[in-house]
């Protein structure tokens, strides 16, 4: 008898579970208006990428066309696959000492593996990463990009 | 000629009147199949795509996807597009396979799915064959279709088509018994096998309200061991993608391919319709009881829309298990059929017979 009362707990048991699966499909399948998926072309004008997204590295600047890259190499040191050359020149200062700076900082796209690791390698935070994600090009030399504007400075304040 | 969207057997006359009166019986006879022939490859062609087009889409859904929406207004016309792919396939014959069979097996598996749907009712008067066994008939040839998935792995040369095929076998002759058994204990209630006399029963009520707690029990019954004959998931061992690549049609490719695909989810529209027209009613619409207000309101549906209303919200559940519920391991699919659904379903019937025979149905 025990046997018979278990076999029957064991098929309504196996129900109840079965309609809680069908429930939170359910809840998907008779929603489909929140779908994660996203329509790219349409929504091009208005999608916003994630904060954590890495889409390219990119050197900001502000408004007197400065960034705060040092020139002292340690992104193109940490780079697993050289994507990044740093060419730096040196300069005297106002009271008469040599000081290298930066020249040009080259990036190749085309070589990156968007692994963070210059991000985190710079001391003074100069590049970060960038949200922009469609780089199709008709030219692979277009992915080979110089980061630092031309004419830009360092920031006052950035120590070596 | 009179024609009425409720009603097609004037339609049906007036074509047989209109063909024997300028042609011998025997013209008459071979146009008429002709005829009915054409519609039923249309049918199957239509519905198999849309059907692939359905599944997709509730896939799509229930993963939070849009599914396809590229070709066409809400890619509508994707399917179509990947049949035409299909077709212009070269049909390739693999080294070593058994030529006769190999060719014959997925005629077999689309030929049982054209019998069975022969004998479906869609509406009044749309009917090809009325058999006063017709539910037996179904079972009958629907366990026809194996044959075809056994030459199928069997012929293959191939060790996955091999146990695709005979996973397949093993499959759904356990599973018949259950469709069987399932189908028997509507059968007592509704005292006839014919299947225009099950539909014609259930003018006043659909033997799912009929038939109280047995008929729920074999209502469930029968749409876990159809799944279970189509093939499909959570029952889809006989394909098994992981690890068979395909099962028993991995050998097969272009229109023969096709072939089985589309008879794949014309099985799934088979056993819809079969619950459709022994649980739900057929094309019968929603009533209770007699002449009342009700059953007038919903007479203004015409039957046809009934029916596929009805088969399409099965086909929507099935599809819903598919993708819920996890697959099954050979020998817990076993399991389920000879120690679950075979008991459980022999004790329906003899609760179906009390009930029958005490009268409390309605």
């Amino acid at each position: 008898m025990k046997a018979l009362f278990n076999y029957i707990k064991e098929v309504l048991g196996g129900f109840y579970t079965l309609l809680q699966g069908l429930g939170v499909t359910g809840k998907y399948l008779f929603t489909p208006w929140n779908y994660v998926t996203q329509s790219y072309p349409e929504n091009r004008e208005k999608l916003q990428m994630f904060e954590r997204f890495r889409g390219e590295v990119i050197m900001p600047h502000n408004e007197n066309n400065e960034h705060k890259c040092t020139g002292c190499g340690l992104c193109e040191l940490a780079c697993p696959n050289g994507s990044i050359e740093i060419i730096s020149k040196s300069i005297l200062t106002e009271d008469g000492k040599k000081k290298r700076i930066i020249d040009k900082h080259i990036y190749h796209l085309g070589m990156c593996t968007l692994c963070n690791l210059c991000v985190r390698a710079c001391p003074s935070d100069a590049i970060i990463m960038g949200q922009k994600y469609e780089h199709a090009v008709y030219n692979r030399s277009n992915l080979t990009k110089v980061l630092n504007k031309p004419g830009s400075k360092i920031m006052e304040g950035i120590k070596e | 000629m009179a024609f009425s969207i409720y009603d097609f057997t004037d339609l049906a006359q007036s074509i047989h009147n209109g063909l024997s009166s300028s042609l011998t019986p025997v013209w008459t006879t071979v146009i008429e199949w002709a005829i009915i022939g054409i519609l039923y490859i249309l049918f199957v062609a239509l519905f198999g795509l849309f059907l692939v087009y359905a599944e997709r889409k509730v896939c799509a859904a229930i993963q939070q996807r849009i599914g396809p929406n590229r070709v066409g207004p809400y890619g509508f016309i994707q399917t179509i597009a990947d049949f035409i792919k299909l077709l212009m396939k070269e049909i390739i014959n693999p080294k070593g396979v058994d030529h006769f069979l190999y060719n014959l097996a997925p005629y077999i598996v689309i030929a049982t799915v054209f019998i069975i749907i022969s004998m479906f009712p869609f509406a009044p008067g749309l009917q090809s064959f009325d058999f006063d066994i017709g539910v037996f008939f179904v079972t009958a040839v629907s366990s026809v279709g194996v044959i075809g998935i056994l030459l199928a792995g069997w012929s293959s040369n191939n060790k996955y088509s091999l146990i695709g095929g005979i996973r397949s076998g093993a499959q759904i002759i356990s599973y018949e018994l259950s469709v069987g058994l399932s189908l028997i204990t509507m059968i007592i209630l509704s005292g006839t096998m014919q299947i225009s006399g099950i539909v014609n029963g259930q003018a006043d009520g659909w033997f799912l309200f009929k038939g109280h707690i047995p008929a729920f029990i074999a209502f469930v019954i029968f749409i876990i061991a159809g799944t279970a004959e189509t093939n499909r998931g959570p029952f889809d061992l006989p394909e098994g993608e992981s690890e068979l690549t395909g099962g028993f049609h991995t050998e097969y490719s272009g229109i023969k391919f096709a072939f089985f695909f589309l008879a794949e989810y014309m099985n799934l529209f088979i056993v819809a319709a079969m619950v459709t027209i022994v649980f739900l009613g057929g094309w019968q619409p929603l009533h209770f009881g007699t002449g009342n207000g009700f059953n007038a309101a919903m007479d203004l549906l015409p039957p046809i829309i009934w029916f596929f209303l009805k088969v399409c919200t099965i086909i929507l559940l099935i599809m819903w298990f598919k993708w819920t519920f996890p697959r099954l391991r050979v020998d817990q699919i076993l399991t389920l059929e000879w120690k679950y659904l075979l008991p459980i379903n022999l004790f329906n019937i003899i609760l179906m017979s009390v009930v029958v025979l005490m009268g409390w149905h309605w």
